[in-house]
């Protein structure tokens, strides 16, 4: 009998802890910079969400393409008709791990996240390192990284070849506060 | 016994609710967003007409046309190439709803000004709206000095005004349609037969064939056509191709005029019979002003 109580006590103790749990990121930032001879292209996102649960250390990150803002508006409605197609594919999508969360134990300092990155309907992959800092109940994720735009069979027209990069660097700053 | 085991599936049930998928949660808090539908047409002119398409702020679109001659002239007007009207026109979007125009065409040397506002768009989720809705106001004066010497018409004599409505919606990501209502009055009539406020109703289409070509149809027609005259609805066949800041269209018409009045009111081609036109509108975009703002609602 004894062993019951204890059982339920340690899961509503448990439900309780996992109530605060979650972390959410409503306007994270995201930014891609493309670097050519002919041009630099910079791209960003203010509409970013994230979530981050802090008893497993996973992180879900969701963007809409077409919040993407470029300093030119054709440019920005080409990205969107021509490239990302985002009237099929809206959003950009990301699902992982904060690899040592737990080690970390609420500690500023570097750590991997690994996951599947989500582009044009095709998935890749992704590795990471990442700054994360715990400022007044915030949780904060800053970090940059590469992609390469074939992965995503996103396809660049010959006559715009010197104008594109390949391979694009993606920045990134998530502001986390708990989550009810 | 049982109640205690009843208690322990209900903390564990709620254990799984806790569990709820990440994504689920985003998908929730990202439910209420309402965009605006993008690029119904890929330019401001569906081929000789408007289309409900504007530019965004601070845009300076410089646009030049050309209508060659009728491709039935025979070999001796190289089938029309030798013949040549154009017009150039700087547009101007106040912001992304308004843009103020002024243009030239050398046939009976013309200049145009126009003002163009989207009055409505055409949007997409939380709060949809089904369809666009721009309205477009042109005047434009003949300077062609085609009158008898000592008989010089006065500058409202020569004045022509242009009112249509744009209605237009993107069926899907390959086919728009577009709906032109459109009123045209001539301060001066070719005859006195002739009415001076010319009604006529337009119907456009744009299908996509890839990324960045499309084909392109319209057609006005006349309900009170000029009496004097041999007038045909107008007609237009095109390709729209895009590359990067610049839009090519190829275009067969039985106009040879690039404004309203003109190729609505003024075209005398018969297109079956073979007088038909080649010509092309290019358009070059300049930024002068950096966006700041999202193009998301």
């Amino acid at each position: 009998m004894r062993w019951l109580f204890f059982v339920i006590i340690n899961l509503w103790v448990l439900n309780g802890a996992l109530a605060q749990g979650k972390f959410l990121a409503k306007d994270g930032y995201v930014s891609f910079f493309s670097h050519s001879l002919l041009e630099d292209i910079k791209a960003d996102n203010n509409q970013v969400l994230s979530i981050i649960d802090t008893d497993t250390g996973s992180i879900a990150i969701q963007l809409l393409m077409r919040s993407f803002m470029f300093k030119k508006a054709l440019m920005q409605e080409h990205f969107n008709e021509n490239y990302v197609e985002s009237y099929k594919y809206p959003k950009a999508t990301f699902s992982g791990k904060i690899k040592d969360f737990d080690t970390l134990n609420r500690r500023n300092g570097k750590t991997e996240i690994v996951g599947v990155l989500s582009i044009h309907g095709r998935k890749k992959e992704i590795s990471t390192m990442a700054m994360i800092e715990f400022i007044n109940n915030e949780i904060v994720l800053k970090g940059e990284f590469w992609v390469e735009v074939a992965d995503f069979d996103i396809k660049i027209p010959k006559i715009v070849e010197n104008n594109i990069a390949k391979s694009i660097k993606v920045n990134f700053e998530l502001h986390h506060k708990p989550y009810n | 016994m049982k109640n205690i085991l009843l208690i322990y599936f209900i903390f564990l049930s709620s254990y799984n609710g806790l569990g709820q998928e990440l994504e689920d949660i985003l998908e929730q808090e990202a439910s209420d967003t309402t965009l605006l539908v993008a690029s119904t047409f890929n330019g401001t002119r569906l081929l000789n007409g408007h289309s409900v398409e504007t530019r965004k702020e601070g845009i300076l679109e410089f646009l030049i046309s050309h209508r060659f001659g009728r491709v039935n002239s025979g070999f001796d007007q190289l089938f029309g190439l030798d013949e040549s009207n154009i017009r150039f026109g700087f547009e101007y979007a106040m912001n992304d709803r308004l843009t103020l125009a002024i243009g030239r065409s050398s046939f009976e040397k013309t200049y145009d000004v126009y003002a163009k506002y989207r009055l409505l768009q055409q949007k997409t989720g939380e709060s949809p709206f089904p369809f666009g809705l721009t309205v477009f106001g042109s005047a434009t004066e003949k300077t062609i000095k085609d009158y008898e010497p000592g008989n010089k018409p006065s500058f409202s004599d020569r004045l022509t005004y242009t009112g249509q409505i744009l209605l237009a919606k993107k069926i899907n990501p390959t086919v728009s349609v577009q709906f032109a209502p459109t009123f045209i009055h001539f301060n001066t009539a070719p005859e006195s037969i002739d009415p001076n406020d010319i009604v006529s109703l337009g119907f456009g289409t744009r299908v996509k064939i890839s990324k960045r070509v499309s084909l392109n149809g319209e057609y006005y027609y006349n309900i009170n056509p000029f009496d004097s005259l041999d007038v045909k609805n107008s007609i237009a066949f095109g390709v729209d191709i895009e590359t990067g800041g610049h839009i090519f269209q190829l275009i067969f018409t039985n106009g040879v005029s690039m404004i309203e009045k003109g190729f609505i009111a003024e075209t005398t081609g018969d297109f079956l019979k073979g007088d038909i036109h080649f010509g092309f509108n290019i358009s070059r975009a300049f930024q002068l002003k950096k966006q700041n703002r999202p193009y998301v609602n």
